[in-house]
This record gives C-alpha cells, sequence and structure tokens, in this order.
C-alpha cells in the first residue's frame, strides 16, 4: 500500500502543470453569465459626490455598471482611462457609466478617481448588497444595461476601447 | 553577417550542451573518466560559445545593427551608450542569453572545482546543468532566437522600455538571475544524489555554499527590484505583490526553508526527504517565474509577451517535476530518517515551525498568484487577486518567522531545559515586553506596529546575548575584546554569517513596518508661488521648465522644500515623454533620510506652466531596508567565507 502511495507525490504536480497549460487556452472574456437577460436588479446608491443615484432613476438610458476597487491591480487601472474615455464620448447619447466601488476604503477609491480624473458617477457599495446582487466574483466586472434596464452583457477583465464601442452601440441602436 | 554567426555558435552550443550531458551521465553510468572527461570539454566549450553570442549581442547593440529583430526592439539611435549594453537584457531574448551564460559560468566554476571532490556526484550533476543549459540554448535557438532577422531593415530602433533605463533595472535582472541559475547547482546535486541512491550529507555539504550564494543574489535581487520600483515607478511604494514579484519571491521562501532545513540534516540525520523536495521545488519556482513572466497566463506588469516561450518553459517545468519527483519516490525508503525529534522544545522543532511557515508563505503566494487561473478554470470567472489578501495571510506568517529567528539559534538541540531557555531567554524576553510597554507609551498605536518592533528587539537581543556571551568566554583566554570578537566571528563564521544576515532581515523588517505604518502622503494642485505642507515639510512650486533629452522629451518642475529648520533645497521631480510610449513616465525626486524621505512625483501641469499636480509622500524608514540589504550582504559574505575552525 505504502508502495503504490509514494508514487502519488510525482502525480501531484500533475494538476499544477494542468491548470497552468489551461492558461494557454483560455479566453476568460468570453464567459456567459445567467444574468444575461434578465432584468437587472434594481439598487439605490450614494455617490461619492453625496448624489443619490439608483437603476430606476436611470431608465431609458445605457447603463455600464462597472464594479471596481483601488486595489485592482493592473486591470482596473487599464479600464480606468477607457470608461472614463467612453463616457465623456457617449453621455450626450443617452449613456451612463457608472462605477461601483466594492471592498475598499473611500479615502483609497477618492484618491484613484482623482489620479485617473474620472468625472462619470462613482458609488461605493457599502453594504455589499449590490455586488452581491450581481453576482460579482472579482474586480473588475461591466454589465451593459439596455434602455428597459435588461442587462444585456457582462464582461469579465478590463474594458477596452472595442469591448465599450461594441457593446454601447448595439445598445444604443435598440429601440428605446 | 552577425545574425547568422550568432544562430550558429548558438546552434553549435547547443549541440555541445546535449552531447556533454549524454556523456557525463554515460561516464557516470559505466564509470568511463574519458566520457567524463569530454563532457567537462564540452561545458567548457559551451561556455566559450555562449560567451562569443553574449558578445556579439553586445557588438550589435553598440554598432545599432537593425537588421536584428531584437536590437531594433530594445535600442534607437539615441540610446546612450551604457544603456545599449543594458539594453541587451531588456527584453526576453536577450534575458535568455544572460540567463544562459551564467549557467554556463556556474557549470564551468562547477567543473573547475568539484570535479575532484565527490566522484560519484559529480557526473550526475555535470550531466544535470548541461541539460538545464541544453534546454536555455534550445530556446534560444528555437523559440525566441535573439539573432533573428528583420527585413526590411529599419532606419532606426524603437528603443528600448523607458522603465528601464535605470541603474536599478542594470542590475536587478544581473542578481536575480544569478540567483536562480544558482539554484541550478543545488538541484543538480540533489538529482545526483537520487540517481546514485547516496542521499547521505555529501551533496548537502557540497552545495552548502552554493546555495548561500544563489540565496544571496536572489535576496539582492529582490531588494534592487524594491529599490527599482521605489525610486523609478514612481508610487513610491517598493512591493506590490505583483504576480512576477511573488514568482522570485517564492523560491526565496523556500530557498530560505532549504539553507536552514539542511542544518538538521547534518546534526540530526533527519528530513532527507524534505530537503531534496525543498531543492526541486525551489528549483522548479525558478522555471515557474521565469514562466509566468513571459508566458502572459497571468496578468502582470512584468508580462510582456505572449510567445510560445511559455508553453516550452511549461513543458520542461513539467519535465522537470515529474522526473525529480519520480526519482524522489523511487529513493523513498533510503530517504527515510533515521532521527527522531525528541522534544517539541528543542532547536529542531523551532527549525521544523520556521520551515513550516516559510514553506506556508510559499504556499499562500502561490496560491494567490495562481487563484485568477484557477477561478478562470473552475467558474469560468477571471478575478484579481490584490495586496489585501498577501498581507493578511502573510503578515502573521512573517511575525512568527522573527520570532522563530530569535528561537532557533539559541534554543538547545533535542531536548530544551528550562535552565537552558531561562538562561537564553528570560533577558531577550524582557527586552521585548518592556520595548512594547515603551513604544506604547511613546504613542505608537499601531499594535501589528509596535507587535512587530517588539519582536525585532527581542532578537536583536538574543543575537547580542550570544555575542557577548562568546566573547566573554573568549576573554577569559586573555584575548582583548575586539579580538575575541574577530576570532569568534572568523573561526564560526557560518552561524556568525548567520546572525549578520538575520541582523539585515531585522533592520529590513523595520523599514517596512515603518514604512507601512507611518508613511503618510497628499496631492494637490499647486499655482506657481503657492505652497503644500505635509509632515512639517512645505512644497513650494517655482515654476516649471522643459528641455529636449537625447531620446526623450523632459518637463521638470522646479520646488523649493522647507521644514523650518534646515536650509531650503530645491526638487525637480519631472515627466519624461518617449516618444515610443504613449504615457509619459515620471522621473522622482526624492531626499533620502534615515528617518524620511520625502518624495515628490510631478502628475499633471498646465501647458504655459502657472501650475502643476504634485504628490508629495514622506515614507518613513524606508531607508532601513537598503541599509538592511547591505548588513546582509556583510553577513551573506561571511557565511561563505571557508571554514577556519580546523585550521586553528
Amino acid at each position: 500500500m505504502r508502495r503504490a502511495l509514494r508514487w502519488l507525490l510525482p502525480l501531484s504536480a500533475v494538476p499544477v502543470i494542468v491548470l497552468l497549460a489551461y492558461g494557454f487556452r483560455t479566453n476568460p472574456r468570453d464567459v456567459p453569465s445567467p444574468l444575461v437577460g434578465r432584468p437587472a436588479a434594481p439598487f439605490a446608491l450614494t455617490t461619492f459626490a453625496g448624489e443619490p443615484v439608483s437603476l430606476e432613476s436611470l431608465r431609458g438610458k445605457v447603463v455600464v455598471l462597472n464594479f471596481w476597487a483601488s486595489w485592482c491591480y493592473p486591470a482596473c487601472y487599464e479600464e480606468a482611462p477607457v470608461l472614463e474615455r467612453g463616457w465623456q464620448s457617449t453621455r450626450d447619447r443617452g449613456v451612463v457609466v457608472l462605477g461601483v466601488d466594492i471592498q475598499d476604503t473611500a479615502e483609497k477609491a477618492r484618491k484613484f478617481m482623482e489620479d485617473f480624473r474620472i468625472t462619470f458617477p462613482n458609488a461605493p457599495d457599502t453594504t455589499g448588497k449590490v455586488s452581491i446582487d450581481y453576482g460579482v466574483y472579482g474586480v473588475p466586472e461591466t454589465f451593459f444595461i439596455d434602455r428597459r434596464g435588461v442587462i444585456r452583457a457582462k464582461h469579465v477583465g478590463a474594458v477596452t476601447e472595442e469591448v465599450f464601442r461594441t457593446n454601447v452601440e448595439r445598445l444604443l441602436a435598440d429601440p428605446a | 553577417m552577425t545574425p547568422e554567426l550568432g544562430q550558429g555558435v548558438l546552434l553549435v552550443a547547443l549541440g555541445l550542451a546535449l552531447y556533454g550531458g549524454a556523456a557525463a551521465a554515460a561516464g557516470g553510468r559505466l564509470g568511463r573518466p574519458a566520457l567524463l572527461e569530454s563532457a567537462q570539454h564540452a561545458a567548457l566549450g559551451v561556455f566559450g560559445l555562449l560567451t562569443l553570442a553574449f558578445a556579439l549581442l553586445v557588438y550589435a547593440f553598440l554598432t545599432f545593427d537593425f537588421s536584428i529583430r531584437y536590437v531594433a526592439g530594445n535600442t534607437n539611435l539615441g540610446t546612450p551608450f551604457y544603456y545599449r549594453i543594458t539594453g541587451v537584457w531588456g527584453a526576453l531574448e536577450g534575458s535568455i542569453v544572460l540567463w544562459g551564460w551564467m549557467l554556463a559560468l556556474y557549470t564551468l566554476i562547477l567543473v573547475l572545482r568539484q570535479r575532484e571532490r565527490a566522484r560519484e556526484l559529480y557526473p550526475w550533476a555535470l550531466a544535470v546543468m548541461l541539460g538545464v543549459l541544453a534546454f536555455f540554448l534550445f530556446i534560444m535557438t528555437l523559440a525566441a532566437p535573439p539573432f533573428a532577422r528583420l527585413t526590411p531593415v529599419p532606419a532606426d530602433g524603437r528603443g528600448l522600455n523607458p522603465l528601464l533605463e535605470d541603474t536599478g533595472m542594470i542590475t536587478h535582472p544581473v542578481a536575480l538571475y544569478l540567483g536562480f541559475t544558482g539554484f541550478t547547482v543545488p538541484f543538480a546535486f540533489a538529482v545526483a544524489a537520487l540517481v546514485t541512491g547516496r542521499l547521505g550529507d555529501a551533496w548537502i555539504a557540497l552545495t552548502r555554499r552554493w546555495t548561500i550564494v544563489a540565496w544571496y543574489f536572489l535576496s539582492l535581487g529582490l531588494l534592487i527590484g524594491g529599490w527599482w520600483s521605489y525610486h523609478v515607478l514612481g508610487w513610491g511604494g517598493y512591493w506590490a505583490w505583483d504576480p512576477v514579484e511573488n514568482a522570485a519571491f517564492m523560491p526565496w521562501l523556500t530557498g530560505t526553508a532549504f539553507l536552514h532545513s539542511v542544518m538538521i540534516q547534518e546534526r540530526r540525520r533527519m528530513l532527507k526527504l524534505w530537503n531534496v523536495a525543498l531543492v526541486v521545488l525551489t528549483f522548479a519556482l525558478t522555471l515557474f517565474g521565469t514562466f509566468l513572466t513571459r508566458s502572459g497566463v497571468i496578468a502582470s506588469v512584468h508580462a510582456f509577451s505572449q510567445g510560445t516561450v511559455g508553453m516550452f518553459f511549461l513543458a520542461f517545468l513539467a519535465l522537470v517535476l515529474l522526473v525529480s519527483l519520480g526519482l524522489l519516490a523511487w529513493r523513498w525508503d533510503a530517504l527515510r530518517s533515521q532521527g527522531q525529534l525528541d522534544s517539541v522544545v528543542s532547536r529542531e522543532s523551532a527549525f521544523l515551525l520556521n520551515n513550516v511557515l516559510l514553506v506556508a508563505a510559499a504556499f499562500t503566494v502561490f496560491f494567490g498568484t495562481v487563484f485568477p487561473l484557477l477561478s478562470e478554470a473552475l467558474r469560468g470567472v477571471k478575478v484579481s487577486v490584490g495586496a489585501p489578501f498577501f498581507n493578511q495571510v502573510n503578515v502573521p506568517l512573517f511575525l512568527g518567522l522573527i520570532f522563530l529567528m530569535g528561537v532557533g539559534p539559541l534554543i538547545a538541540w533535542r531536548r530544551a531545559s528550562p535552565d537552558n531557555l531561562r538562561r537564553n531567554f528570560l533577558a531577550p524576553v524582557a527586552v521585548g515586553v518592556v520595548a512594547a510597554a515603551l513604544f506604547f507609551a511613546l504613542g505608537v498605536r499601531s499594535a501589528l506596529a509596535a507587535l512587530s518592533l517588539a519582536l525585532t528587539l527581542f532578537v536583536a537581543a538574543t543575537i547580542a546575548l550570544d555575542v557577548v556571551r562568546a566573547t566573554r568566554a573568549r576573554r577569559r583566554n586573555g584575548e582583548g575584546v575586539l579580538r575575541a570578537l574577530g576570532t569568534l566571528v572568523t573561526r564560526h563564521n557560518r552561524r556568525y554569517g548567520g546572525f549578520v544576515v538575520h541582523l539585515g532581515i531585522l533592520v529590513i523588517a523595520l523599514g517596512v513596518t515603518g514604512s507601512q505604518a507611518w508613511s503618510v502622503q497628499t496631492e494637490t494642485t499647486l499655482r506657481v508661488g503657492e505652497a503644500a505642507e505635509l509632515a512639517g515639510y512645505r512644497i513650494r512650486f517655482d515654476g516649471l521648465a522643459a528641455r529636449e533629452e537625447s531620446n526623450h522629451f523632459k518637463v521638470v518642475g522646479r520646488f523649493t522644500v522647507s521644514n523650518g529648520t534646515s536650509r531650503p533645497g530645491i526638487m525637480q521631480p519631472s515627466k519624461k515623454f518617449y516618444p515610443q510610449e504613449q504615457t509619459p513616465i515620471a522621473g522622482v525626486d526624492y531626499w533620502i533620510g534615515l528617518k524620511e524621505d520625502v518624495y515628490l512625483v510631478l502628475g499633471d501641469f498646465a501647458r504655459d506652466g502657472s501650475q502643476a499636480t504634485i504628490k508629495v509622500q514622506v515614507n518613513r524608514l524606508v531607508t532601513w531596508i537598503w541599509i538592511g540589504g547591505a548588513v546582509l550582504t556583510l553577513g551573506a559574505l561571511l557565511a561563505v567565507m571557508p571554514e577556519r575552525r580546523r585550521a586553528a
């Protein structure tokens, strides 16, 4: 028995190798979420600027709901300028980018927003309820919500220019 | 011409390494000295050819030979002379050449120093070294050829990554690779011991000094990396738990564990299996580190390219793990301990606990690093594991390690008597407790900082106690204090070298504690003439200047900094704009002090120079981290000196 067991030692390396090999094969950014196609969970938060914001109040607009944290490096750092530019270029056409800061301190979050000169509304999820409702597993995650309040796409990882543009344009093209 | 020559040289070297490895193994197996002799010549040849290849690459960089893709990608006509040399290892292809050259150098030293000793182990160790070399040469000839041609030949190159234009970046990879490659030697001897079945202390005794050298360079590499990050990246920190930093830190943790656990095997014939496993793990982790950096599997600031190199590294990693762990399983019975743990309160168990904590730390770092991959594989979700996780799990482990650093060297082997404990630890514990109380009275309100400082002082007290006692014992023979101390340190250089290294670690711990607990920062926008204030410093913005440098455009902010006591000084943080980069690079300006550093980073500014955003940090005790590195260097030097005990 013991003689056989010892061979578990070299075998124990196999799962690790398989896991690392798996890393080459995936594009984790195409993950289907069960929430896509469902109505987005309602929420009401207070932004860092002190303004109340709720999903209800954004009905009729295309909403880009972005979950982030100041410690999420590098993905959140990569996407912050992309989101800001995206919001600047589409806000006149009825698009709202809304950041939800999770598991963070207000001080560090504010610094992050200052560093990247973020001007779109951002709110801390102080109770963690919103991130639970949206099934946020890690940051960053971004939900694209259409004018009727239905989640139409979910993106895991840093949002790129292309991801932002294709999703937002698709939802803008939808009749309200 | 150079590209073909370089490629050819590398191909011949690959052939030689393969032949030499096979010849050494055959020589070891058949006991034929002629084969071994031939393998040694092959090893010399590989070293010569790799030196030539390296020289050719340096030459190509110096002469701007843009017909070579790698040269064109990492230099341009504006790159200053010394950065053209260091640009050689600025990216993947050249790093592998440097890595291979160092490995060949270690192999050469092995041939020169060890061929007369360890007749049974040596051929197999040489075979393993040449085998690993062959792998790196294979990468150089196939997966990441440094001499690949670029057609048409461009008029100018792209230029070096500007972040790498820094002395820290010249030395950091060199030290790190010397550390990484250095661990190949103990690994090679461990495999040799497994193959030959000579699992006694011979391989450990032979590799002791190699291990210390590799460990030291790895430590140095980590420290220089921290220094580079601190004064170049402009975020005011020296460690961010980035996957690639972790990749270098993991073999350091397991290597440190190995350095300690071998002492138990030497003393008590225990932990044979464990020691072999630790060396295999350490070597595998150095490969894993390179895999991480070069595969793009895990997102990191350091992960640049997503070539095929990652797959080759993974395949090699798999081969190394399966073969060496397979050998381990095969020799299982011979590796069983002869000694036994007599008591929980003993030096063995202190060392054992030290190993458990170090390996636990390595495991948590590994887990945190691959967790994004794991969650992706199992849950289909990519996540980011941040500094909070690593700090939360590792801080208690490191505090435990510091405590053991005080206990281990002084507690008795086998079974510590209450008397031994009282004699060695009563005073140091008292020092620690009094220190904690004192810190509290002085207003240190961070429990973690107070605990860390108290532990540090406790360990320092144990070292002081030991040195004082041993010196006093020598003085009874009529030696003067200094002489007694001198002979003590040189005769027992291994023990006292270890103590000095411990002191270095304590000093580093002081710096880390101080900077984490008491650093402050602010960020503000100032008009010309306005001033910001932080921690007693007044920083006045005097204006902006711009100038053209050889390969970039530089905007310099001028600030007058005063703290009320000394004469005000000028600080000039800058922003550098490189044509090949989309974002500007910060040029940090800092004043370094024992108590605190003043650290200025220039942010955005108005084009007319009327206002600028400035980040000011006052970082406490950071300098002690670098001082600790110097102390550590001293200790490592002392520890690798030849033992002079017998001669005296």
